[in-house]
C-alpha cells in the first residue's frame, strides 16, 4: 500500500518535473521557430534592391523600402533625440535628489506611462502634433515614439546610478567637489555602461513599434523632403505588405520583418554584452 | 609665537562656496524641470484623451460602454463588442501562457543550473524584444492556415458540441488572436515569476525535502505558494500587456465589430478598431468615439498595470524580511 503510493508520488514527481522541462523548451523553441522561419522566408527576399529601391505599385515585381529604412531612421533618430535626454536628466534627479513627494510621483508617472498601450500613445501624439500642424509627419512619429522612450530611459539611468557605491560619492564630496560635480565627473562615468545598455534597450524596444506610427507619420510610397510630410517606416511597411493581397507584397514584408528583426536582436544582444564586461570605474 | 596673527577665514573661499552651492541649485532645477517634463506629458496625455472624447462621452454618456451598435454611418457607437473582444483574447492567451509560462519560470528557477537557466532567460527575453508586427506577420501565414486547416478543425470534431467552437472556422479570429497573445506574454510571465521563485528562501525547500517531500511537491505545495503573489503580479504584467497589445491582433482578428459566441468567429478589440479606423473616421462623433475607446483602453490598463506592481512590490518586501 506505502509502497505503491510512494512509487505514485515518483511518478508524479517525474512527470510533473518534465513537463516544466517542456514548458521551458516550448517558449524557447518558439523564439528559434519566429527566427528560422523569418530567415528562411526572409532570406529568399532580401535583395540589394530592397536597401536601394522605392516601393512598386501593386502588381509589378520588385522594388524595395529604401525610403522606408530611411525614415524609420529618421523617425528614431528624432525620438532619441527628444527622449533619451528628458529621461536621462529626470533619471538623474529620480537617482541622485531624492525627496519624498515628487520622486515617488514620477516614478509612479514613469511606470504609468511605460504601461500605456502603444495605440494610446498614438492618439495622444494625433491630438498634439498632427491635428495642430494639420498634417501627418515624420516629427509626429518621433515625438510618439519619444513619449515610449521617455520612461525607459529615466527608470534604467536612476537604476544604474543607484548601483553607483556610495562611497565614491562620499570621496568626491570629500575632495571637496560640489554634488553636480561629483555627479558629472564621477557617478554618471561610473554608470555609464549601465546607463548606455539601458538607452540601447529602450531605443531597439521603440524601433519596432508600429501601431504609434499609423496615424502619425503614416506612410508614404515615395520619399519624404521634410519633417513635416508623412514618411515611410519599416514596422508600417510590414504591416501594410503582410495584409494586402499581393503575393510580391508578401515576399517585402517578409524582407522588411527580417530587416527589423535582425537590428533589433542585435541592439539587444550588443547591450546585453556591454553590460555583462561589468560596470567598470572611471580610470585616473 | 604669542603673537601669532589671528587666522583669517579668506573671503574668496565664502564666494567660492556659495558659487558652488548655486551651481548644485542650478543642476537641481534642470534635473527636476526634465522630471516634471514626464508628470506634465502624462497630464497632458489623459487631458488630450478627455477633451477629443468629448462629443462621444456627451452623446451616449455611459451608455457607450454597453451598447453593441457600431454603426459610423448612422454616428451610433458603442463600446461592447470591443470590450468583449479584447477581454476575451487575453483571457485566452493567459490561459494558454499561465501554465506553459510558470512552468517554465518553475524548471528556470529550481531545476535547471545556474548557467543554463541565465542562458535560457537571456533567449525568453529576446522574445520578449520581437516587435509585435513581426509576430503578426508570422500568425498570418503560419497560424492562420494552421488553425483553419488543422487546429480550428480538430477542435471541432473533438469538442463541437461546445458552443464556443462552433461555426465556420475562417482562421482569423478570437482563438487565433489568443494563441499570438499567448506567445507574446510568455516572456514578462516567465521572468517575473522566476525571480519571484528565485527569492524563496532555501531553508523552505528545504524543510518540506526534511520531511520526506518529492522535489515536486516541494516545488508545488511550498515554494510556488510562497512565491504565488508575485507570480500573481506577473500574471498581471503579462495581462496589461495583452488587453493593450494592437498589431499582431489587428492582424490576426478578423475585424468584425459584433459578439460571438464561437472562439473560431471573427471579432474586434478596442486597439484593433482604433489601428483600423482611426485615419478614416470624419465627422464629428466617429473620431472621438474612437478616441474614448482609447480612453477606456487606457483606463483598463492602469488599473491592471497598478495591480501588478503592488503585487510584485509586496512579495520583494515579503521575500527580503522572511529570508
Amino acid at each position: 500500500m506505502t509502497e505503491a503510493r510512494t512509487r505514485r508520488r515518483k511518478i508524479l514527481n517525474n512527470f510533473m518535473l518534465t513537463m516544466t522541462g517542456v514548458c521551458a523548451f516550448v517558449t524557447v523553441a518558439t523564439l528559434f521557430l519566429i527566427l528560422a522561419y523569418l530567415v528562411y522566408n526572409g532570406g529568399k527576399s532580401v535583395n540589394f534592391d530592397f536597401f536601394t529601391k522605392l516601393p512598386r505599385a501593386p502588381g509589378e515585381m520588385g522594388g524595395g523600402m529604401a525610403n522606408a529604412i530611411v525614415g524609420s531612421g529618421v523617425i528614431i533618430g528624432l525620438a532619441t533625440v527628444i527622449g533619451i535626454p528628458i529621461g536621462f536628466f529626470a533619471g538623474i534627479y529620480l537617482s541622485e535628489w531624492g525627496g519624498k513627494t515628487v520622486p515617488f510621483l514620477v516614478r509612479y508617472t514613469c511606470d504609468l506611462l511605460n504601461g500605456v498601450p502603444s495605440i494610446v500613445i498614438g492618439i495622444f501624439a494625433w491630438t498634439i502634433i498632427v491635428r495642430p500642424m494639420k498634417g501627418f509627419s515624420a516629427l509626429a512619429g518621433g515625438v510618439a515614439l519619444s513619449i515610449m522612450l521617455i520612461p525607459i530611459a529615466a527608470r534604467s539611468t536612476e537604476q544604474f546610478l543607484q548601483e553607483v557605491p556610495r562611497s565614491l560619492r562620499e570621496g568626491s564630496l570629500a575632495l571637496g567637489a560640489s554634488k553636480w560635480r561629483t555627479i558629472v565627473s564621477i557617478v554618471v562615468p561610473a554608470a555609464r555602461k549601465g546607463i548606455l545598455t539601458g538607452m540601447i534597450l529602450g531605443v531597439a524596444r521603440i524601433a519596432g513599434e508600429t501601431a504609434p506610427l499609423l496615424f502619425t507619420s503614416l506612410n508614404n510610397q515615395f520619399w519624404a523632403t521634410g519633417l513635416r510630410q508623412a514618411t515611410a517606416s519599416l514596422p508600417v511597411m510590414i504591416y501594410t505588405h503582410a495584409v494586402a493581397p499581393y503575393e510580391d507584397w508578401h515576399r517585402q514584408a517578409w524582407a522588411a520583418g527580417l530587416v527589423l528583426l535582425l537590428l533589433v536582436l542585435a541592439a539587444n544582444i550588443a547591450a546585453r554584452m556591454i553590460l555583462s564586461r561589468g560596470m567598470s570605474l572611471p580610470r585616473g | 609665537m604669542a603673537t601669532a596673527p589671528p587666522v583669517v577665514l579668506p573671503k574668496p573661499s565664502k564666494a567660492f562656496s556659495s558659487r558652488l552651492r548655486g551651481g548644485d541649485e542650478v543642476a537641481w532645477a534642470i534635473t527636476l524641470f526634465f522630471a516634471l517634463v514626464i508628470l506634465a506629458v502624462t497630464a497632458l496625455l489623459v487631458y488630450e484623451l478627455f477633451v477629443w472624447g468629448l462629443p462621444s462621452e456627451q452623446k451616449f454618456g455611459l451608455g457607450f460602454l454597453t451598447s453593441r451598435m457600431w454603426n459610423p454611418v448612422e454616428d451610433e457607437f458603442g463600446a461592447l463588442p470591443f470590450i468583449y473582444g479584447t477581454v476575451l483574447t487575453s483571457f485566452l492567451a493567459l490561459l494558454i501562457s499561465v501554465p506553459v509560462g510558470v512552468g517554465a519560470a518553475i524548471y528556470l528557477a529550481e531545476l535547471a543550473s545556474p548557467r543554463l537557466s541565465n542562458a535560457l532567460t537571456f533567449l525568453v527575453e529576446l522574445l520578449a524584444a520581437v516587435p509585435s508586427v513581426i509576430f503578426g506577420l508570422l500568425a498570418i501565414f503560419t497560424l492562420v492556415p494552421l488553425m483553419r486547416e488543422y487546429i480550428g478543425p480538430g477542435l471541432k470534431s473533438v469538442l463541437g458540441f461546445l458552443p464556443i467552437f462552433t461555426g465556420p472556422v475562417y482562421g482569423v479570429g478570437y482563438l487565433t488572436a489568443g494563441i499570438i497573445l499567448a506567445i507574446m506574454t510568455f516572456p514578462f510571465i516567465i521572468s517575473v515569476s522566476r525571480e519571484s521563485l528565485l527569492a524563496v528562501p532555501r531553508e523552505q525547500r528545504e524543510a518540506a525535502l526534511a520531511l520526506g517531500a518529492t522535489k515536486w511537491e516541494s516545488t508545488w505545495q511550498v515554494v510556488v505558494p510562497f512565491a504565488r503573489l508575485g507570480i500573481m503580479g506577473s500574471i498581471f504584467l503579462g495581462l496589461a500587456r495583452a488587453l493593450g497589445e494592437t498589431m499582431a491582433v489587428t492582424m490576426v482578428i478578423g475585424n468584425d465589430p459584433s459578439i460571438h459566441a464561437s472562439l473560431f468567429a471573427p471579432g474586434y478589440t478596442i486597439a484593433s478598431v482604433i489601428a483600423n479606423e482611426f485615419t478614416e473616421a470624419t465627422g464629428k462623433i466617429y473620431p472621438a468615439a474612437l478616441v474614448e475607446l482609447g480612453l477606456v483602453l487606457f483606463l483598463i490598463t492602469i488599473v491592471i498595470n497598478g495591480l501588478a506592481r503592488l503585487l510584485i512590490i509586496v512579495t520583494a518586501g515579503k521575500g527580503t524580511g522572511r529570508g
